[in-house]
């Protein structure tokens, strides 16, 4: 059937500069390049393109320009381009429209409309360059009080603690398991966490055995709906283990990872045969209501010694601050929340534009929530979902968060350029996809450098607004949101922050 | 059909934090002679500058000996109009017979002469906790705090500035030494510990509960500075049932005192600890016991650090404690002369009224300095 859908980018050669060394058509997994041998010269099709600007930047002779096409449709307020092309494409294969990375909609982004405080006069800035900035933060629940005992001067704690996963920056790694990552992705997000001094999460497909002894200190393991790859050896090896119960990217729906991504490793990995599709269930079958959870939390507790926090993570939808709550008193130590910018190796496009809250709203009415019960030191929160930035994260953790993980963020620093085709296996950047040669091009110790440096920027960016606050330790910024104000917001935007506008 | 239940929205966190730059001063005799406030005003009396007029008070240990086995509410009625004065009193009787035995009440005497403006109603009530029902549970202290509480936050115009036993805070807006003249400090009353505060708010919406010091049952605070985590303390308090409606950040410490010393037990020298903790790069090269010590207290009582610049003085019913923000960037200076203990933000002050002394020194940041009565059974009995 003839495709009535145009290209969704143009590619532009300037063949004066072409030196046909079709570069271009290596780099391409999609196809788009080929070499013409009668004529010697490259002809691209457009149809293949996905804007991955793969072969922009590796052209030698920067002789490839690929922007968004210039053809349109006649102007429609109603009938945009998107929905009259999806619409098209259902109806040319009766199927659901897949797509990878978070929700690209124009939702308000509520960081850009929130500005942070400074000191003037009374309270003196501090520069991070003379004086001790603290960002260290433990992630885990904290008692109600301390019982000590003094003899003679010697203070003593008798209160037992829960376990606490310390992080030296409050940027952990959120969870892309093997499978929908590529090994060198995965390994690289490894190293880099436990260079930096955080955590870095595995997701759902397991933990590589070879990787288990090294990596294990700064991991976080995930048991999510399809149990892969779960057994005693990686729940104990990791520091912490996170049960998820929902993605921001798909709030309400399962995984599924197609037979192509399960390479042999991948397959060993996840503990099923090699090439089979990995299906995570919508729902975990073992959790259907809150006393479920309740018992997997206190199963995974007993498995783990009770020397390992557990996190439950969610999606940020409608009543879920309510959720969470019964999530804390269920006995997570940790809340995770991903909001709906979070992004997926594979969603269906309705579900990943149209379900769940942004990420801004959700922290402040969750941390809201927990301190009205007087709950909210029984578990820390982490915020994923949306985060772009260094401000992102101190608003994330004024508005109430305790530390936040970065997904998109992570993979942008390897070399990701959202082309939202992680699903197809063909990811020219080498992080999404399991084909060898393609993977083979992420070189994992720059790509772990640059995951370092970016949390490194990041860190020194936050003790740069911290010191400018008058504040010496991350901890004195936590629900702090007399140094939040709002600009271009409701009243009702502004109430559920829990922040005044600019000027008040 | 119709549905008629409406859904309020959630009151923005709309609280005022006011700011104000300060000065400090404590006198206290350690063998619990009690003396008149006379020396005190003369000492804030020579910080004058340090303040702009627009707030001062004193808290004042053992002055109420006939009363000592009583609690000391000190009240201020404030409103517009003398009618909205008597209509909150009118109100605070009400709840204060239903829920203590009044033992005596009295307006606190003051000069009308003096030069302060616009005074509220100050009334002290001596009190016995009367408790019935759910409340019959909690000791004495909770339940007084709990109705302290319910006083600030729901009745209009109503603040119990002072609530300890055998002691009492004075303050309203005006410079430090014109508030003592007008409660008449330096006749009507011998102490054996006062601490006292001249302030600088650069907000000059200015009402008497704003000024210092902040008190909880026997624990006063008065601070220099600032505290930028006041939001976090703020809701780590609130989450104890601590009501934060007095519009300053000093409050915070005042609350984070009574939740940690009183309610909870721990000594002072750890409280210093959560308040203004050693770096984590100090806390890494401590021995093992001093090292899970400081990381535990910083873990659990993270969201009480105070963070940004402060000198406090905290006063409790047998100790003067001084202490600094982590980073040192409010002054104090410390002073002993026999029995005498002094704290200020100026030496010259504890100069003026006691020439000689045999140390003086100025803490390191984030170090208490503690000054202990020699017998506390002495002012209790």
């Amino acid at each position: 059937m003839k495709s009535f859908v145009f290209p969704e980018f143009q590619i532009i050669r300037d063949e004066e500069k072409c030196g046909q060394c079709r570069g271009c058509e290596r780099q391409c997994a999609f196809g788009t390049h080929t070499y013409d041998p009668v004529a010697d010269r490259l002809i691209s099709d457009n149809y293949k393109c996905v804007g991955c600007q793969r072969c922009v930047i590796f052209c030698p002779k920067d002789a490839i320009e690929v922007r968004p096409t210039p053809s349109f449709y006649r102007p429609n307020a109603s009938w945009s381009r998107e929905k009259l092309e999806d619409l098209k494409k259902q109806a040319e294969t009766g199927g659901v429209i897949l797509t990878g990375s978070g929700n690209d909609k124009p939702f308000r982004i509520y960081w850009d409309h929130i500005v942070l405080n400074a000191s003037q006069v009374t309270n003196p800035s501090i520069d991070p360059l003379r004086e001790p900035m603290e960002l260290r933060t433990f992630l885990g629940a904290k008692p109600d009080l301390m019982d000590v005992s003094v003899k003679d001067g010697d203070v003593q704690i008798k209160t037992q603690l829960s376990p606490n996963l310390m992080v030296q920056t409050p940027i952990l790694f959120s969870a892309m398991s093997y499978g929908a990552i590529s090994y060198n992705a995965f390994r690289a997000l490894a190293t880099a966490a436990c260079k930096s001094g955080t955590y870095f999460n595995t997701g759902e497909g397991g933990l590589p055995h070879e990787m288990r002894a090294e990596f294990g200190r700064c991991a976080i393991v995930q048991v999510a709906s399809g149990r892969f790859g779960i057994d005693a050896e990686y729940l104990n090896c990791a520091q912490a283990v996170e049960i998820k119960v929902g993605q921001g990217a798909k709030p309400g729906i399962g995984g599924h990872l197609p037979g192509e991504k399960v390479s042999a490793a991948v397959a060993k990995t996840r503990m099923i045969p090699l090439g089979t599709d990995a299906i995570s269930p919508a729902p975990h079958h073992d959790i259907y209501s809150i006393e479920d959870l309740a018992m997997l939390i206190s199963a995974l507790k007993e498995a783990t010694n009770y020397e390992k926090p557990i996190s439950v993570k969610i999606a940020a939808v409608h009543n879920f601050a309510a959720i969470a709550s019964g999530i804390v008193r269920a006995g997570a130590d940790i809340i995770a929340i991903d909001g709906l910018r979070g992004g997926t190796g594979t969603a269906p496009k309705v579900i990943r534009d149209n379900v769940g809250i942004p990420i801004e709203l959700a922290i402040s009415s969750l941390d809201r929530r927990l301190r009205n019960e007087g709950i909210r030191n029984k578990c820390s929160i982490i915020a994923a979902g949306g985060i772009r930035c260094s401000s992102d994260v101190i608003k994330a953790i004024a508005l109430g968060a305790d530390a936040v993980y970065i997904g998109s963020a992570a993979l942008i620093a390897m070399g990701c350029t959202l082309c939202q085709k992680c699903f197809s296996n063909k990811c020219n950047w080498g992080i999404c996809t399991q084909d060898p040669r393609l993977s083979g091009r992420l070189n994992v110790d720059i790509a772990s450098q640059r995951l370092s440096n970016l949390l490194s920027a990041w860190s020194h960016e936050i003790a740069e607004m911290l010191g400018g606050m008058g504040i010496n330790a991350l901890e004195s910024l936590r629900g702090n949101r007399d140094h939040l104000r709002g600009v271009g917001l409701y009243e009702w935007e502004l109430d559920v922050l829990g922040i005044k506008g600019a000027g008040e | 059909m119709e549905s008629d239940i409406t859904m309020p929205r959630i009151r923005r966190e709309l609280y005022n934090k006011e700011i104000c730059a300060c000065s400090i001063f404590g006198a206290m005799n350690r063998d619990g002679e009690r003396f008149n406030g006379e020396g005190v005003m003369l000492a804030i009396a020579n910080m004058h500058v340090r303040g702009n007029g627009l707030g001062g008070g004193f808290a004042a240990y053992g002055i109420y000996p006939h009363y000592k086995d009583y609690y000391a509410f000190h009240l201020m009625f404030t409103g517009r109009s003398h009618q909205d004065k008597v209509s909150a009193k009118k109100e605070l009787d009400g709840f204060l017979s239903s829920n203590f035995d009044v033992v005596f009440d009295e307006e606190v005497p003051h000069r009308d002469e003096s030069t302060v403006s616009d005074p509220p109603l100050v009334w002290r009530y001596f009190v016995h906790p009367r408790k019935e029902g759910d409340d019959a549970m909690l000791n004495d202290e909770d339940y007084v705090v709990s109705k302290i509480m319910w006083i600030n936050t729901r009745i209009e115009n109503a603040h119990v500035f002072s609530s300890g036993k055998n002691m009492g805070c004075f303050k309203g807006v005006g410079y430090p030494e014109d508030i003592g003249e007008y409660f008449m400090l330096d006749e009507l009353y011998k102490a054996y510990t006062w601490t006292v505060h001249g302030r600088f708010p650069t907000n000059t919406q200015a009402w008497w509960g704003g000024a210092h010091p902040f008190s909880l049952l026997d624990t006063t605070v008065v601070h220099n500075g600032e505290i930028s985590s006041y939001g976090t303390n703020r809701w780590y308090l609130e989450m104890y049932g601590y009501a934060c409606t007095l519009q300053t950040d000093t409050e915070v410490i005042a609350y984070a005192a009574d939740l940690l010393m009183r309610r909870q037990h721990l000594p002072i020298e750890v409280v210093a600890k959560i308040f203004a903790p050693p770096i984590w790069n100090s806390i890494d090269r401590m021995n093992e016991s001093e090292k899970k010590l400081l990381t535990t207290l910083r873990m659990v009582y993270a969201p009480l650090l105070m963070n940004g610049p402060f000198a406090i003085i905290i006063g409790q019913t047998n100790r003067m404690i001084g202490l600094t923000d982590r980073i040192r960037l409010r002054p104090l200076t410390a002073a002993t002369r026999g029995d005498m203990f002094y704290l200020s933000s100026e030496e010259a002050s504890i100069r003026l009224i006691s020439p000689k002394l045999d140390r003086v020194w100025t803490p390191n940041g984030g170090e208490p300095v503690i000054g202990e009565l020699n017998s506390i059974r002495k002012v209790l009995q």
